[in-house]
């Protein structure tokens, strides 16, 4: 019996390994397609670089106006002397939408009272990192913004 | 009937569920009151059941027609508003019964031994009714919904590791979209009551067979005086169930559910912008941290401090081995007071900043 046993061991050990290595694959079998299929698949648009906004008459000064940049958001200023800014409207905070502040010639997030000056830097309250900036270009009265 | 009786006493003895419920008593004490909040919260759920389906017939999910399939069911269709009322109070209610339901069992040690399962399936199903919360919150597609979402779904995306694939798991993409909105329906009407209903039969099973727990009495071991289950607690349990009804219908009526603008993708964030009360003293916390606390970001620091707070008070059966042998254990009753505090401080706190 004794001396059978080692045989016999490696066997069952083997018996082990492949079963549950058996039972692993499976689980994977079942699993990852749901996995995969929550995961949602990337939209592949074409991804928007630049976008018409208006012409320059359309803007007052000391305002800021949301335009739509693809899918996300972006916010558009026209600062008292006229001096056109564009960045995303995103919050670096936690995603809320900005807005400009004309009694505090800032821009402004209502989420959490974050606030930025008119070159996108967080000055005060929680946002971590300034705005994505972007440049805009005027091309015979009509105001492009583009993301380089 | 005694026929019918005995058929069905023949196939399932019924007799037995009989004896067991004639012979059941609960404990009567100068804590006893505690014992009703759990049946409140069950009865809100039920509330919640029933009024959920009924909106589930005019509801249209999606970015383009939830906010006006729920602006038609409270303006045209008959007594919608008071459903969706209904709906929304008796959510809020039943989060504050749960919380008081927590509490009580927490600061009475009603969690040792042998209620362990009890206590844990209890927090899995407190955790359950705030994401509910979440969820539901979402469906009317409103301004105020859309930008909570959004701040709360970018919460849960600063978990260090799982956050980014959990943002996209959750907002089903990158951003909050129509596709955020047919998830968090999905989770609010189907996956969520599946696990939900599980969880509350395993506690409720474990309730009746293991009867109420008596507070901790180390001195001598006192015998407390007890009344019958059936009829008389049972009673009691309607007579309140009668009572939160109406405070229910009050509420309700009087305070109707507004339902706001709709959400707009490209429009910026209102003022005030809140979350539900019960997640208010969180958001205060993540709020008032700073920016960057030594290396790490306040958010990231804040949310990790919760999620081990959470899973440590969801297992503090095994860490309170005092009262499991039957000792009082101060430390665990401070810690309770500190949280209850902590969190009625921070609501008020975040209540006054918004
Ligand atoms: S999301 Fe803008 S300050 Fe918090």
């Amino acid at each position: 019996m004794d001396n059978q046993s080692s045989p016999n061991g490696t066997k069952r050990d083997f018996l082990k390994y492949a079963l549950s290595g058996g039972i692993l694959a499976w689980l994977a079998a079942i699993f990852y397609p749901i996995l995969a299929y929550l995961n949602p698949p990337k939209v592949t648009g074409a991804q928007v670089t630049s976008v018409k906004v208006g012409k320059i008459g359309d803007f007052e000064n000391d305002s800021g106006t949301i335009f739509r940049f693809g899918n996300q958001p972006g916010i558009l200023i026209k600062t008292k002397d006229g001096e056109f800014k564009a960045f995303s409207a995103t919050c670096t905070h936690l995603d809320c939408t900005v807005q400009y502040r004309q009694d505090m010639g800032l821009i402004w997030c209502a989420c959490h009272n974050g606030r930025y000056d008119l070159s996108g830097r967080n000055i005060a309250g929680p946002p971590p990192r300034p705005l994505e900036a972007y440049n805009v270009i005027i091309k015979n009265d009509e105001i492009l913004v583009t993301k380089s | 009937m005694n026929r019918l009786y005995q058929w069905f006493d023949e196939r399932v003895s019924l007799s037995a569920f009989i004896e067991f419920i004639k012979h059941k008593e609960v404990p009567k004490h100068r804590h006893s009151v505690w014992y009703y909040f759990g049946g409140v919260t069950l009865f809100l759920f039920i509330v919640q059941v029933f009024s959920g389906i009924l909106l589930l017939f005019y509801y249209r999910p999606g970015a383009d027609t939830a906010f006006e399939s729920i602006k038609f069911l409270m303006t045209k269709v008959q007594f919608g508003w008071l459903i969706r009322s209904i709906h929304s109070w008796s959510a809020n209610l039943m989060i504050l019964a749960a919380f008081i339901h927590m509490f009580s069992v927490y600061l009475t040690k009603a969690y040792r031994k042998p209620r362990e399962i009890t206590w844990i399936t209890g927090m899995l199903l407190f955790f359950m009714a705030l994401a509910f919360g979440f969820s539901g919150y979402l469906l009317p597609w409103n301004e105020l919904a859309f930008f909570a979402t959004k701040v709360g779904t970018d919460i849960a995306g600063s978990v260090p590791l799982i956050g980014k694939p959990l943002l996209v798991l959750l907002r089903g993409g990158d951003n909050v979209t129509g596709a955020t909105l047919s998830r968090f329906f999905g989770f609010h009407v189907a996956l969520f009551p599946a696990i939900f209903t599980v969880l509350l039969g395993i506690h409720l099973f474990l309730v009746q067979i293991q009867g109420m727990s008596t507070p901790l009495n180390p001195k001598e071991d006192k015998k407390y005086d007890s009344m019958p289950f059936f009829p008389n607690f049972v009673l009691r349990d309607l007579l309140l169930w009668l009572i939160v009804l109406n405070i229910l219908a009050v509420l309700a009526v009087f305070f109707p559910w507004e339902l706001g603008v709709k959400a707009d993708l490209f429009a910026s964030a209102p003022a005030g912008i809140s979350p539900e009360w019960y997640f208010l003293f969180m958001f205060q916390v993540l709020k008032m941290l700073p920016s960057h606390v030594w290396f790490i970001e306040g958010e990231v620091l804040g949310i990790v401090l919760f999620g081990i707070a959470g899973a440590l008070w969801t297992v503090v059966p095994f860490l309170d081995k005092k009262s499991s042998r039957g000792q009082q254990s101060r430390f665990f009753t401070y810690v309770g007071i500190f949280a209850i505090i902590f969190i009625i401080v921070f609501t008020i706190v975040g209540w006054l900043a918004s």
